[in-house]
């Protein structure tokens, strides 16, 4: 249970969580004592019970507020709890009949992006997402959610796959960001994803997106080229983690900074569907996807299920040109007066 | 519209450089002291040890596009700050500071172009405004060079340079990268010819949308080009990056670019290639 409480902005939950604790403790040792009659407990039982439930009540509503109000760089924590629900928990919750496929043939295999065929409801689509790993063999295997280039090859062509057999994509985006090293830059992590973008634009079924933790930057947007896009409540989508960019224009990356680059940086939820990135929210429960992962899953059903039931009924001509001009309408300038070439 | 092809001696006195004021400088290739007039002439590579000094948008241009053939298109775009980014500097203020320190608008140029007497559409982005870095301003122009390419069916040229995509416009930024693609996907589907040519630097967004796109893709030499910078890599992997990583001969080596090329050839290899795909 204490993994629960790393976050720092809960703590106040963690007190409620112990005083809850000691008093369910002394419900039952109460209990135990005066073994109920042919009525009511004693009042002392009764007392006690009230008091969890009140406690209990506080403990909600005091969720209910931090939630409802994260401030950017809580969010982006929340987005990285280690018990956040990642992809294959997804798919175990929400796919049935799961026909995993591996592998980019041309290089390898990377397990930091999980593809196969699943049946989501009364769908059958191309699950494609990434996967960072539960323990620390996987997360290791994963690198933590960035994948390599023939991680991104492979995406690319079990989406091709999909298209071949006019089957939809479905894409679950969970990363700090694309790989960094030398072998991804040997084998061309940018000439990867840049295909994805370029291919996705043009794939003739329906795509859906949703970023369910992180969504850095390239190694995101690589598979999220999509008809939809939605992101779940509490996760992020941006340029660059706020690390990042508060180590370059911050010159150094600590908690001060780093709060104030991911604010800057208008990376939450909210942020990505006033700006026009993402379509839709989907609502995570009181206190995050990592408290109640079966609720979290059927929101995400659902908005799955629904928007591949509408772009189907799209042809596929209209759904390729409606989807460029989902993407080709994003990003904010003026446009001057021909004659304005100087700016002072 | 042929023209004759031009001789960097007829160039090299209208040129304004990019390379900090001052008679001689010392090159960081060779260490030798240059004269900046010769260097000049020379395409501002280095006539002791070839080495390629950075160069900005226009003085690309003028060394790429036949003399007086580029039509400057696009120029109405200006950035805005559709975040109201701050850091230790707002991003306004940042834009304001760089039109003035550069004379350009945003870091892009683009326009039509004759290139050794053959017509194309060509951009370059423009290091000396913001490291390059793409933004709106950066996608939409590109875009739209496309999308004209597209119509005209010109053959497309875009020098990249770039630090990546814009912080200071997060995910709009973010968002160029697919938009871009997205417009190169319907440029190849009508059969377009795209050179892609990297100079030092190519990183990040840049690298990771429409510079790695090309049908065919040349590089400078010694170009710095990446997804990755080598700081990031080197804090990830926690080892030394071997001699000569993420340079142009290495991507070579890798499969990534098809060939390395001096700055002095680049219209010649530009133009032959366009004759190669018929365009
Ligand atoms: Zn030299």
């Amino acid at each position: 249970m204490s993994s629960f409480y790393r976050l720092e902005f809960e703590k106040p939950v963690l007190e409620l969580e112990k005083r809850i604790e000691a008093s369910e403790t002394r419900l039952t040792e109460a209990a135990t004592a005066n073994p109920p009659g042919e009525g009511t407990g004693s009042p002392e039982v009764e007392s006690l019970r009230s008091e969890v439930d009140r406690l209990k009540q506080d403990r909600h509503r005091l969720l209910t507020d931090l939630y409802s109000d994260l401030s950017p760089w809580n969010t982006v924590r929340v987005a990285r709890h280690p018990l956040r629900p990642q992809t294959r928990d997804y798919i175990d919750m929400i796919c049935r009949d799961f026909a995993e496929l591996h592998g980019d043939r041309r290089f390898g295999e990377d397990p930091a992006l999980v593809t196969g065929f699943a049946r989501i409801g009364p769908i059958k689509c191309m699950v494609i997402g990434h996967q960072k790993g539960r323990d620390t063999q996987e997360k290791l295997a994963c690198h933590f959610g960035c994948a390599h280039p023939e991680g991104y090859r492979k995406a690319l062509l079990k989406m091709q796959l999909a298209e071949k057999f006019n089957v939809p994509i479905v894409t679950l985006v969970d990363t700090p960001g694309a790989y960094p090293g030398l072998g991804a830059e040997q084998r061309g992590q940018a000439e990867a994803i840049a295909v994805n973008l370029r291919e996705m634009s043009r794939l003739r079924v329906p795509i859906v997106s949703v970023v369910i933790g992180e969504g850095g930057s390239g190694g995101a947007l690589g598979i999220a080229v999509a008809d939809r896009v939605a992101m779940l409540q509490c996760s992020w989508y941006s340029v660059i983690s706020p690390e990042g960019c508060a180590a370059i224009l911050w010159k150094e990356a600590n908690e001060q900074t780093n709060s104030a680059a991911a604010k800057a940086l208008k990376l939450t939820a909210r942020d990505n569907l006033e700006l026009g990135i993402v379509d839709d929210v989907i609502p995570e429960p009181v206190g995050g996807a990592h408290r109640d992962p079966k609720t979290t899953a059927e929101n995400l059903r659902q908005w799955i299920v629904s928007r591949v039931q509408q772009l189907r009924q799209i042809d596929a001509d209209t759904l390729v040109r409606q989807r460029y001009e989902r993407f080709r309408k994003l990003g904010q300038y003026t446009e001057q007066a021909e004659s304005a070439g100087n700016p002072a | 519209m042929k023209t004759t092809a031009r001789t960097w001696q007829d160039v090299k006195t209208h040129r304004k450089s990019a390379i900090p004021e001052g008679l001689w400088l010392r090159c960081p290739g060779c260490a030798k002291m240059v004269y900046r007039k010769h260097l000049e002439a020379n395409l501002h590579v280095c006539p002791e040890c070839s080495h390629h000094y950075r160069i900005g948008a226009a003085e690309r241009v003028k060394q790429l596009a036949d003399p007086d053939s580029f039509q400057a298109m696009f120029t109405e775009l200006a950035p805005t700050d559709p975040l109201k980014f701050k850091d230790l500097k707002g991003y306004k203020d940042r834009l304001l500071a760089e039109q003035v320190k550069t004379g350009a608008i945003d870091a892009i140029k683009a326009g039509r172009c004759f290139i050794k007497g053959r017509e194309a559409m060509l951009c370059s982005l423009d290091l000396t405004f913001m490291m390059g870095s793409m933004g709106s301003v950066v996608g939409e122009t590109i875009t739209r060079a496309i999308e004209e390419a597209t119509r005209t069916q010109l053959p497309l040229i875009i020098v990249s340079c770039s630090g990546g995509a814009r912080m200071q416009e997060s995910g709009l930024s973010l968002m160029q990268m697919a938009k871009t693609s997205a417009a190169l996907a319907r440029y190849d589907d009508a059969g377009g010819l795209f050179i892609s040519v990297l100079t030092d630097p190519t990183t990040g967004g840049v690298t990771a949308s429409f510079a790695m796109l090309g049908d065919v893709i040349l590089a400078e030499p010694q170009a710095l080009i990446g997804f990755a910078g080598p700081r990031v890599i080197q804090q990830t992997i926690r080892q030394e990056l071997p001699e000569g990583f993420q340079r142009s001969e290495f991507l070579l080596k890798c499969g990534m670019v098809d060939r390395v090329v001096a700055r002095g050839q680049l219209r010649n290899e530009i133009g032959r290639l366009i004759d190669y795909s018929g365009r």
